[in-house]
């Protein structure tokens, strides 16, 4: 009850927000125009992806739905929802049919609280542009992103293909061993911040220097794992294609398989906000403190969502080029990269900023120009450091799996089932 | 009755391992009566751990057995245990429906079986046949032939390159060399007025010659290929990834290559340098300057290399070829061989005779058999006929070498992990239309 109370003083606090009836009707336009704008932007994204693949592969991409195909996304989302539903006879039904929802959920929910532009001053108070302004908002994330895999595990669980099974393992190790890079990653842009709320961390990085010059190394682990948790490639090892029939969606059919592409493509949106939110000064325009300030306009809204925008698209964009250029990994390289490589540095590089910012602090240096000029130095020579130290060789094991011959033959020996007899076989 | 007749070691069905760690094969005996009984029964072995190994099927419907694969896998987490692979989905009876075809005829069944390599194999046919006929074909299409086989080369050698990386992942180069491809797909129906199914080549001759400006053409393809050469090299040949992907992977030791009876840049990227156009040379092969290359290591990446080396290589065959194209007829001047013009036909009477000898009967070549081995982009396919005389083989084999390259996949594949099947099965570069035939 306590904390309820609390939450009503807050709501009700005369400073803040004078009353409840606008606070209300903000929140819902913002719920509303922040859903929307995502579900038309993943609809345009899967547009996007297939004209910047064409584009890099030297072809048209959709050119016949609308002009240029722009009603493409139209037209698919249509034929999804004509075709039929089918249910694999030996798929546990009720968790066959909640998976989608579970992919695709978590990745709303996360946008909730990334602020996506400079608030605005109204006669009822300070509007700020961000769904719920949750204090703890960074640890939401955290603790929503981790949820993203249920839907994935669950899919290839309940759909009782031995593809779809595999998929869904390989997703759940994938996504739990990125999942603490990640975080790790991000404990450095915390501490930076000193504060978990993100309008902090954004103003922070407007006053100071953005993340990605003073904390590289975290942005590059960031990304990483942020690729890794979206399950693209060269992550994809869920749906390996090539491997595994589709994965995890192997029997999935009509709505419910674009729910799973809806899903990918909003965490792509909310992986890429996230990335402008921690590591490029959010809704920040570079190199000007005007749209940091007061007096809140609506021209600075405007002019910020569109800074924002900018930056989110780029990292849509940077993931499309990367999924388009890359070959896939495999699943004991990603293991290794995953757990020999990015988890020692990020635990690592969270000890030397630590250190670091004590130092400043002990130095008297406050957060300023001189302060991030020292992270930026400091960060310039860590990342001279790791990139040197990097080698093709020594990221990637090549090798490394294949089991030797006595290994196999006790393998061979030791299945309970002798699987593979001439008879079973034929 | 005697019954130990012979011991039959079997791989499969092993029951145990010994002291050493190596598989236990069960002696089995083949009996008079054709039935099996076990001599002595391996010991027990204790599994020591928990587990169930699970079979999975990749194909012979899957998105990357290229074709109808079938290979039944036995993982062990996601190790590859063991691994059987199916081969006759495909199975369409070319070398059977061959003996009821006159030679010409049989051309058209080339087509079909290693369909990447279509024309290539009507030259190889047409080879086979004129050995068998004694006849020698004219200087102009002993290099419109060569020009053949290296364009031929070319698209098969592409379309491998792309769908491996779409195997290992890599969508892109994969649309680049489709592309490319698509060049020299417009090249030949151009030529010979089809694409896949080109049917290009007659027992003496060519079906046609090429047309006017066709040398053109040729020439701005080979001077704009090795762009996208190397535009993939550079995508592909230090990519981290790729590398990762691709290198001791599938790994055969020059030994082992040579013991399965591999072929092809399958044999030479494990360093062993064997080329039917070098060491056996036809269509006077051993008169164009070109390299053989060769890998050191046998693995994925090494079969890699080597292919778009072999891209490189048979450009250069190509310059040399379109440099020296002599003018002069295609065809032999031989009209008990090779039709005669159709106005011939009508008009003369000598040349009816033939026509209709030709078309009721087909040609007739002389007692004997000929076998005649070329390089293939898989590697050394074989064209073996008989003849008895009559317009028809009596018996007519073709030598695949997919088919005794993918014998070596349980081999290569075995102790690796599910991915590197995938990637392995791509390396091997199989046709199915030609293993099944």
């Amino acid at each position: 009850m306590t904390e309820l109370a609390l939450l009503a003083l807050q709501v009700t606090d005369p400073l803040r927000l004078p009353n409840l009836v606008p606070f209300m009707i903000f929140t819902v336009i913002k719920m509303i125009t922040v859903f929307t704008v995502t579900l038309v932007g993943v609809a345009l994204l899967t547009l996007a992806e297939r004209k910047i693949s064409a584009w890099i592969q030297d072809r048209h991409g959709p050119n016949r739905v609308g002009p240029g195909g722009l009603l493409q996304p139209a037209a698919d989302g249509l034929k999804n929802i004509m075709k039929e539903e089918t249910y694999p006879d030996a798929a546990y039904k009720p968790i066959f049919i909640l998976a989608p929802m579970l992919a695709f959920i978590p990745a709303l929910l996360t946008f909730a609280v990334i602020p996506f532009a400079s608030p605005i001053s109204t006669r009822w108070g300070r509007i700020d542009m961000v769904v719920a302004d949750l204090p703890i908002g960074f640890l939401y994330i955290l603790a929503l992103t981790s949820l993203g895999v249920y839907g994935i595990v669950l899919a290839g669980w309940s759909s009782n293909n031995k593809y779809s099974l595999l998929g869904g393992l390989r997703s759940s190790a994938q996504m739990v061993s990125y999942e603490i890079s990640m975080g790790l990653s991000t404990v450095a842009v915390l501490l930076v911040a000193g504060n978990v709320s993100l309008n902090e961390i954004i103003f922070q990085q407007a006053t100071t220097v953005w993340n990605f010059f003073g904390l590289t190394i975290a942005f590059f682990i960031f990304l990483v794992a942020a690729f890794a948790e979206t399950n693209r490639l060269p992550f994809d090892l869920p749906e390996a294609e090539s491997e595994l029939i589709a994965g995890y969606h192997t029997e999935y059919s009509a709505m419910k398989f674009s729910m799973f592409f809806i899903a990918e493509y909003s965490n792509m949106v909310t992986a890429s906000a996230l990335i402008a939110t921690l590591f490029f000064g959010g809704w920040d325009i570079p190199f000007t403190l005007w749209d940091n300030q007061a007096p809140w306009t609506i021209w600075k809204t405007l002019a910020t969502a569109t800074a924002f925008s900018v930056k989110v698209l780029f990292f849509l964009f940077f993931y499309m080029w990367v999924r388009w250029t890359l070959p896939r990994f495999r699943y004991d390289q990603l293991m290794s990269l995953g757990w020999k490589f990015m988890l020692p540095v990020a635990l690592v590089y969270v000890i030397v900023i630590a250190a670091l910012l004590l130092w400043l602090d002990w130095l008297g240096i406050r957060p300023g120009a001189m302060w991030g000029a020292i992270l930026g130095g400091v960060n310039v020579m860590l990342a001279a450091i790791l990139f040197v130290m990097l080698d093709h060789g020594k990221l990637i094991s090549p090798a490394s799996s294949r089991a030797q011959a006595d290994r196999l033959a006790r393998l061979r020996a030791m299945g309970v089932r002798p699987a593979l007899t001439p008879d079973s076989v034929h | 009755m005697a019954t130990l007749k012979r011991t039959v070691e079997v791989a499969l069905g092993t029951s145990g391992i010994d002291r050493s760690g190596r598989a236990v094969r069960s002696p089995l005996t083949v009996t008079e009566n054709g039935g099996v009984s076990t001599l002595e029964p391996p010991p027990p072995i204790e599994p020591q751990l928990e587990g169930e190994h699970m079979l999975i099927n990749i194909g012979p419907q899957h998105p990357a057995t290229h074709g109808v694969l079938r290979l039944v896998l036995e993982l062990d987490g996601e190790t590859v245990v063991r691994c059987i692979p199916h081969v006759g989905y495909l199975h369409c009876g070319f070398e059977k429906i061959g003996e009821y075809r006159q030679y010409n005829q049989i051309i058209p069944w080339t087509d079909r079986e290693d369909y990447l390599n279509s024309i290539g194999n009507n030259v190889a046919f047409a080879l086979g046949a004129e050995r068998l006929f004694g006849i020698d074909v004219t200087p102009r299409c002993v290099v419109l032939r060569v020009i053949a086989m290296e364009l031929s080369r070319i698209i098969s050698h592409l379309v491998w390159l792309g769908t491996t990386c779409i195997d290992i992942g890599a969508f892109t180069p994969f649309l680049w060399s489709f592309e490319q491809r698509e060049n020299v797909y417009k090249l030949l129906e151009d030529w010979v007025g089809a694409r896949l199914t080109t049917s290009a080549t007659r027992v003496g001759g060519m079906a046609a010659d090429i047309p006017n400006g066709w040398m053109e053409n040729l020439n701005f393809f080979i001077r704009n290929f090795p762009k996208t050469i190397d535009e993939v090299d550079r995508m592909l040949t230090r990519n981290a990834i790729w590398v990762g992907r691709t290198v001791g992977i599938g790994a055969m030791t020059g030994e082992e290559a040579v013991n399965y009876g591999l072929s092809g840049p399958m044999v030479r990227a494990s360093g062993v340098a064997f080329d039917v156009r070098r060491d056996f040379p036809y269509l006077d092969y051993e008169t164009y300057d070109f390299d053989v290359p060769v890998g050191s290591h046998g693995d994925v990446y090494d079969r890699y290399l080597v292919r778009v080396e072999e891209l490189r290589q048979s450009v250069r065959i190509l310059e040399q070829a379109a440099k020296r194209l002599p003018d002069g007829p295609v065809n032999i001047d031989d009209h008990r061989v090779i039709l005669p013009p159709k106005s011939k036909a009508m008009s003369d009477m000598e040349s009816m005779i033939h026509h209709f000898k030709q078309v009721m009967e087909g040609a007739r070549p002389p007692l004997g058999e000929s076998y005649v081995a070329v390089e293939s982009p898989k590697g050394e396919k074989g064209y073996y006929m008989v003849s008895d005389g009559t317009g028809k083989p009596v018996r007519w084999r073709i030598r695949p070498p997919s088919f005794v390259n993918l014998s070596a996949i349980s081999k290569m594949v075995e102790g690796h992990l599910l991915s590197d099947v995938i990637a392995i099965n791509a390396s091997i570069d199989i046709v199915m239309g030609e293993i099944d035939r």
